[in-house]
């Protein structure tokens, strides 16, 4: 169960790498690309915390983040291509 | 320390090393299109290897089974949703002008829609000759 820090930390420093492209993306899309990858590995880290604490229902908040940020993605694909 | 925590926790860490991987291309690629293929890619393989290890290492330290079941409806989400976003990301990156990289050499994308114009183009002056 000790290994679990480790993990966690590793996750935070990908994280921490996508927030670098995030801040320096020379354009919109890099950006974007950038909050893709961020949302996809908290969706992760969400359920690693869920077995952090030993609670199931955190991981239903994962499920509704992910559904969220997919929403979101599209939406933002939406807005570069000029239909919205 | 059973067998099934062990692999629960392999499983967390090869995920977790995909998306270190994924992190890292999306610094080191030269343009959008390259950063969107390995970061994508990897970073799913690396949710699917996270997610259901989690589960399973959650059994095998004596959760209930309910836990490998929710985290399985997780990463069957992501694996459908995340191309899909990911390919709508990048033909809206297409189509808002972003150039490719010096070094790409195939562009299909950009040769069917020039195929697609020129097509158009041929039906219109059909279409003015008769």
């Amino acid at each position: 169960m000790i290994g679990i820090n480790v993990y966690l930390a590793l996750i935070a420093i990908a994280t921490l790498l996508a927030m670098y492209r995030f801040l320096v993306g020379p354009t919109t899309p890099d950006r974007l690309v950038a909050v893709d990858i961020m949302t996809t590995i908290t969706t992760g880290l969400m359920v690693l915390f869920a077995l952090y604490y030993g609670r199931m229902i955190y991981i239903s908040v994962a499920l509704v983040y992910a559904v969220l940020a997919f929403g979101g993605v599209i939406a933002f694909a939406r807005y570069l291509e000029g239909g919205l | 320390m059973n067998v099934l925590s062990a692999t629960g926790e392999a499983l967390v860490l090869i995920g977790t090393f995909f998306y270190f991987l994924s992190a890292l291309g999306l610094i080191r690629m030269p343009d959008v299109y390259n950063r969107m293929q390995t970061s994508t890619k990897s970073a799913t393989l690396g949710s699917l290897g996270v997610i259901i290890g989690t589960g399973l290492w959650a059994v095998g330290m004596g959760h209930s089974v309910a836990w490998i079941v929710q985290t399985v409806v997780v990463a069957t989400f992501i694996l459908l949703t995340n191309p899909i976003s990911a390919h709508a990301l990048i033909r809206g990156a297409y189509r808002s002008g972003i150039p490719l990289w010096n070094g790409s050499v195939v562009d299909k994308y950009g040769e069917h829609l020039e195929a697609k114009a020129e097509a158009a183009e041929n039906e219109k002056d059909e279409g003015d000759g008769e």
